[in-house]
């Protein structure tokens, strides 16, 4: 268990620096950084100054290892907008994204999984056609239009729900249904494909032998083992939750960090942009070896490997 | 060809229509901006115009127009980077599956990383610094594509080494380039074919993600993707200029998924847990 | 039938209603088990033993199959008329099974003591101190070292053999009139496949417990079974006492089936194999199902299933040929 947590722990190093190292790279691909990290009106000795900080007349690998001394001290560069530090910026949009992400998560989490069960259990039947249609049409239809639908039906027809910005409860109901759409319909279809395999087990059919009643042979012994492939596969289910966060802040004018990936981008911000790629690996890196560390808690076999 | 799914075909045959004739059926050009005709609803809504049968945009564009323009961005787009990409990921499944040992072991390792980390960030990040463009969008887009491609193939590869013919052909001392093109690929490509189709609708949700985000393909060239954005400030009045893009990404992404599942039932059942 | 009887089935149908057709994969079986025998079950894979075993219990694949036809009684009553709540009781007290794979058959992420103890607490409601001597209890009898420490394990830290034994002490646990035997060593290595069948010999010995054994191996079935019948494309088509049939075995595929086991004793020559494949379920012969690849047949085997024929005491055979030799 130990070295199994410390090689996912060493891995993720190696991705951060593998991350770090590519957006490092790629701002020197068109020339000097200097240009992508000053506002256009920067003057002159600015520029100056700037090259001579980072290194940028130096070697590149200097250049490289003052960018990831920088990078170590929490110095990720100035945002050219906000005319502060980078890091800074993100921070302060932190806490909004936390606002609806993580319980965007959990609710669809809470649906999605009595939904792929019962879809599972009742093949074929009318909730598993129902559910099927659900997550069919959720995977298909683009989280940035959903939004927009749900403005124009919800917002400008109805007059029931705010469209924009942050504010009481009610603003929270439309970015949440954007967002958890998606993810609602991606858990389901999982967790109803590993559930089928499940229940089509040998040793689903022993519990049964035993007489176990199906309430036990399900929550007890399918749950656990269905839940093994959706936290397997968790890392390729952050890209779509990025992705959805990004879109979702961007379409309902959400102040969290999807927002500003968006505003950097639009303002060719480079240096904030760069910033928030890399606070956002930090991120994935620790919740990808919190559910590292709950799927060798759900599965032994993981748990006990020496 | 019984249980064909006759309406997702039909739907991706029209869509095809539309990106091979653009030129030709389009009532009016995509681009050229006609202020004065700006904001007119469809021909349905009051005061529409049997002149654009889908309306227009702030910019006094035809909507119907743009669309099939869109759908021959997304087809491009479609077309190149699952060239690029799955090709990549082919390329990299067969080499690592078949010969196995720290080679694959380093190159499942990239794949992990690759997978561990949002594509779309990265290309946000190439489209700020190498630009907004096609061949942005294509090499972005295959980022993303490659990893997955290159871990499915793997594990095909490495059922199909186990079998029989596998095994002659290197006793007759084929050479491993000679097994790999003329054994192991022709094998694969059920596979490959599937993942191609499943993955068009990923492609092109993609490229009108980016395009929303101002990291797709560059105005004025329609996307639908971009339309959905230009159109994002005026659902209260002008429901058209969003919706309507936004109603052609969903029916195509599902035809293709639809048509995807169907092709895996028959082709390859095991890829289910796609 | 005698007092003894345990279980009796009779005149058995499951089909499997797929959607190219109803295919019948069980099709008229009846045998008996009585307190304390062992009955093999022999014949190829895919001849609707594993069926025929499911069906006894009522757990076949959902929704595709269904028992159509017959009667299951055990001590007299009918399972196929219990309800789901009835038959849930009887599952794992009066009538349990040993899987065929035992790394696939316990679940891989809870103990074994723990997936022990779900089957014997049922026995003892809320008395955790008995439910967990009984636990180790029922590990010691078979044979299983260490107990104490092995409830705290999990399936993957074993080996097949011991696996399985924890398998067979879960279908023991709560001390049942029948116990179903599927296939329980084909998975296993060799060297521990006789181990293991000394084990189910002694455990049934010391209980009066009968056991259904299903095999496609005649070697075993002389070395376990009281008695045997021989099934063939959903039917049984020869059942008797063991030494009977394998001394003098009157239906063609149980003469095949035999001349295939090796035998120690003589020279081992070439062994004689049976020629063709046993027919698709959803294509079966109008007469005899064996005919297409029996050496005998003729026009009457090919076009009218043949009734069965008393040869010996509590012997029976399914074959024309058998009864032009008898009458």
């Amino acid at each position: 268990m130990r070295r199994y947590i410390l090689r996912r722990f060493l891995q993720g190093l190696v991705l951060l620096v593998l991350v770090a190292t590519i957006v490092f790279f790629l701002g020197r691909l068109t020339g000097n950084p200097a240009d992508l990290m000053l506002p256009e009106d920067a003057l002159e000795e600015d520029r100056v100054a700037l090259i001579e900080t980072l290194g940028l007349d130096g070697p590149l690998h200097k250049q490289f290892g003052i960018f990831l001394a920088n990078a170590l001290r929490g110095d990720l560069g100035d945002s050219i907008r906000h005319r502060e530090p980078a890091v800074d910026v993100f921070f302060s949009r932190l806490p909004n994204t936390l606002k609806i992400v993580p319980g965007t998560m959990a609710l669809a989490l809470i649906l999605a999984i009595p939904l792929g069960i019962l879809s599972a259990l009742y093949r074929g039947r009318m909730i598993d056609r129902v559910s099927g249609a659900i997550g069919v049409l959720g995977i298909a239809t683009p989280n940035f239009w959903l939004g927009i639908l749900l403005i124009y039906v919800f917002s400008v027809q109805l007059g029931w729900l705010p469209s924009a910005r942050m504010g009481g409860p009610q603003h929270y109901i439309l970015p949440t249904i954007t967002l958890g759409t998606f993810l609602v319909a991606g858990f389901m279809r999982l967790i109803r494909s590993s559930m089928l395999e499940v229940l089509d087990s040998e040793f689903v059919k022993l519990a049964r032998i035993k007489g176990l009643s199906e309430t036990i042979v399900v929550w007890k012994h399918c749950l656990r083992n269905a839940l093994i492939p959706v936290l397997s596969l968790w890392g390729v289910l952050m890209g779509g939750l990025v992705t959805g966060a990004i879109v979702t802040e961007t379409v309902f004018a959400w102040p969290g960090i999807g927002r500003l990936t968006y505003e950097a981008v639009i303002f060719r911000d480079y240096p904030l942009l760069q910033a928030v790629i890399i606070m956002d690996a930090v991120l994935i890196v620790i919740i990808n070896l919190v559910v590292d560390i709950l799927y060798a808690y759900v599965d032994p076999r993981i748990r006990l490997a020496e | 060809m019984k249980n064909l799914p006759w309406t997702s075909l039909f739907i991706i045959i029209t869509m095809l229509f539309m990106a091979v004739f653009a030129p030709v059926i389009s009532p009016h050009s995509p681009i050229d901006q006609t202020l004065a005709d700006k904001l007119i609803p469809p021909v349905w809504e009051e005061g529409g115009n049997a002149k654009y049968l889908l309306g227009t945009d702030v910019f006094g564009r035809d909507v119907l127009s743009r669309l099939f323009y869109g759908a021959r961005v997304s087809m491009i787009v479609s077309a190149l980077t699952l060239l690029v990409g799955g090709g990549v990921g082919l390329v990299i499944g067969i080499v690592s599956g078949y010969v196995g040992g720290r080679l694959d072991n380093l190159l499942m390792r990239i794949v992990d990383a690759a997978l561990a980390f949002p594509a779309i960030l990265f290309a946000l990040l190439l489209a700020v610094t190498m630009g907004q463009g096609l061949r942005t969008i294509v090499i972005a887009i295959s980022l993303l594509l490659w990893a997955r491609f290159a871990r499915v193939v793997r594990g095909e590869v490495l059922a199909v080494k186990q079998r029989d013919f596998v095994s002659l052909a290197r006793v007759h001392g084929c050479s491993p380039v000679r097994i790999m093109v003329t054994h192991i690929l022709p094998n694969v490509m059920n596979t490959f074919m599937v993942l191609l189709t499943l993955y068009v609708g990923v492609v092109i949700v993609a490229e009108a993600s980016l395009s929303f985000l101002g990291a797709g393909i560059p105005p004025p060239t329609p996307s639908w993707g971009l339309m959905v954005a230009e159109g994002r400030g005026k659902v209260a009045s002008a429901w058209w200029i969003s919706l309507i893009p936004g109603i052609a990404i969903t029916l195509v992404v599902l035809a293709f998924n639809l048509f995807g599942d169907w092709l895996r039932d028959r082709l390859d059942p095991k890829l289910r847990q796609l | 039938m005698t007092g003894d009887t345990v279980l009796d089935v009779r005149d058995l149908h499951t089909h499997f209603f797929l959607r190219r057709g109803v295919v019948k994969v069980v099709d008229g079986v009846s045998f008996s088990l009585r307190r304390g025998e062992v009955l093999g079950l022999v014949g190829e894979s895919g001849c609707g033993k594993s069926v025929t075993a499911l069906s006894l219990l009522r757990l076949l694949p959902q929704p595709a199959a269904r028992t159509v036809q017959g009667k299951v009684l055990l001590d007299g009553e009918d399972l196929l008329t219990k309800s789901d709540r009835e038959m849930r009781q009887i599952r794992g007290s009066k009538i349990a099974m040993i899987l065929q794979d035992p790394q696939t058959s316990l679940n891989p992420v809870f103990t074994i003591g723990d997936q022990l103890r779900e089957s014997i607490a049922k026995l003892h409601p809320g008395q955790d101190d008995t439910v967990m001597r009984r636990v180790i209890e029922a590990l010691r009898k078979v044979k299983l070292a260490a107990p104490e420490q092995r409830i705290d394990q999990y399936p993957h830290q074993m080996s097949g053999g011991m696996k399985q034994r924890v398998v067979g002490a879960i279908a023991i646990s709560r001390e049942p009139r029948v116990l179903i035997a599927d296939e329980p060593t084909t998975a296993l290595d060799v060297t521990i496949q006789l181990q293991y069948l000394k084990l189910l010999q002694e455990l049934q010995q010391n209980s009066d417990m009968a056991i259904l054994f299903i095999t496609h191996d005649f070697g075993i079935v002389a070395k376990m079974c009281d008695r045997v019948s021989v099934m063939y494309a959903g039917r049984i088509v020869e059942s008797g006492p063991v030494r009977q049939v394998f001394d003098n075995p009157r239906h063609p595929y149980t003469q095949a089936l035999i001349a295939s086991v090796p035998k120690m004793r003589r020279q081992a020559g070439r062994l004689p194999t049976i020629e063709g494949q046993p027919p698709a379920f959803s294509d079966l012969p109008r007469g005899c199902r064996f005919a297409p690849r029996c050496p005998l047949a003729d026009d009457r085997c090919r076009t009218t299933y043949p009734r069965s024929y008393a040869v010996g005491s509590e012997h029976t055979a399914d074959c024309w040929k058998v009864g032009a030799a008898v009458l």
